[in-house]
């Protein structure tokens, strides 16, 4: 019950601060990739507040196993850098500067009512719909073969 | 470059991303997991008992946000965002950073912040693919169309 209320107060806390940083104005997101028009530094700032906070709680978080709350803490283990990962990225990267929505600011947006923004996350839902069937899809082979 | 001064918005962006930071500390901290939106979201396609719980609270509480944000600071509520993609955009994108985000295990949150902050070279390199993207989506949109 500790961690529900956790895992709440941490969704509330962060889409607070989407809000406040101006992540969810679409319009922004594209002032901070146009860089070669008239460009708004502000987003820098929202990720440098961002890393230099969370610094020193994963500076703590590498030296435990387990949370305060006693689970486990589930810190990746993969350092892969493949094909995968960077044109994964890319294609994000490309949607996030077409519309100006990443996923965080594109769900606190639907909850604000603003229409594209369902769109938008329907949109995604599909796309990973779309990865999780391919990724079954080729691992077929490999789910026929019985596991231990 | 020019800096457009006029939506320049360092003090609420710093504390913005203070906050997001804070948020991605009591989420490692407390709940033993990395604050990722994409990674949050993705794993309940398909929905897995007993892996829900926590993905449903956190999204409930990132979908009060709009409400409480409003009766905290009604000033600085945004009352109608600017996107100026139209529906078809908004699809395309939607779709691409649905997929993108699955296939390179992240987003803006999972790699850019809590990757950056634990200095994972992983979360660098996907940062710098998904930055470097971003740029050239809008200055081929913006500038060469």
């Amino acid at each position: 019950m500790k961690s529900r209320i956790s895992e709440f107060l941490v969704g509330l806390l962060f889409g607070l601060g989407l809000l406040l940083s101006g992540m969810t104005d679409p319009a922004k997101v594209i002032g901070f990739l146009d860089l070669s028009g008239s460009w708004d530094p502000s987003l820098a700032f929202v990720m440098g507040g961002a890393i230099a906070v969370g610094f020193f709680a994963f500076a703590v978080a590498k030296k435990r196993t387990l949370s305060f709350f006693g689970a486990a803490m589930r810190l990746p283990t993969s350092g892969q850098i493949d094909r995968r990962l960077v044109v994964g990225a890319l294609v994000f990267g490309a949607g996030w500067g077409l519309a100006g929505f990443c996923p965080g600011p594109a769900l606190v947006s639907m909850a604000a009512g603003q229409p594209k923004a369902l769109v938008f996350v329907l949109a995604m839902f599909a796309g990973m719909a779309v990865f999780e069937l391919a990724e079954r899809w080729g691992r077929r082979p490999a789910a026929e073969v019985p596991s231990a | 470059m020019s800096i457009d001064w006029s939506h320049f918005t360092p003090w609420f962006s710093l504390s913005g991303g203070i906050i997001l930071g804070l948020a991605s500390a009591m989420f490692i901290l407390l709940n033993g997991r990395i604050l990722g939106i994409s990674g949050i979201v993705g794993g309940l396609l398909p929905p897995r008992l007993g892996d829900l719980g926590w993905r449903l609270a956190f999204l409930a509480g990132m979908a009060c946000a709009p409400a409480v944000f409003f009766a905290l600071m009604p000033a600085q509520w945004v009352q109608a965002p600017r996107i100026d993609a139209g529906y078809p955009g908004i699809v395309v994108a939607g779709l691409l950073v649905g997929l993108g985000t699955r296939y390179g295990s992240g987003c803006t949150s999972g790699h850019g912040v809590c990757g950056l902050a634990r200095l994972s070279p992983r979360s660098l390199v996907a940062t710098l693919s998904f930055m470097a993207a971003g740029f050239l989506t809008v200055l081929v949109l913006r500038h060469l169309l």
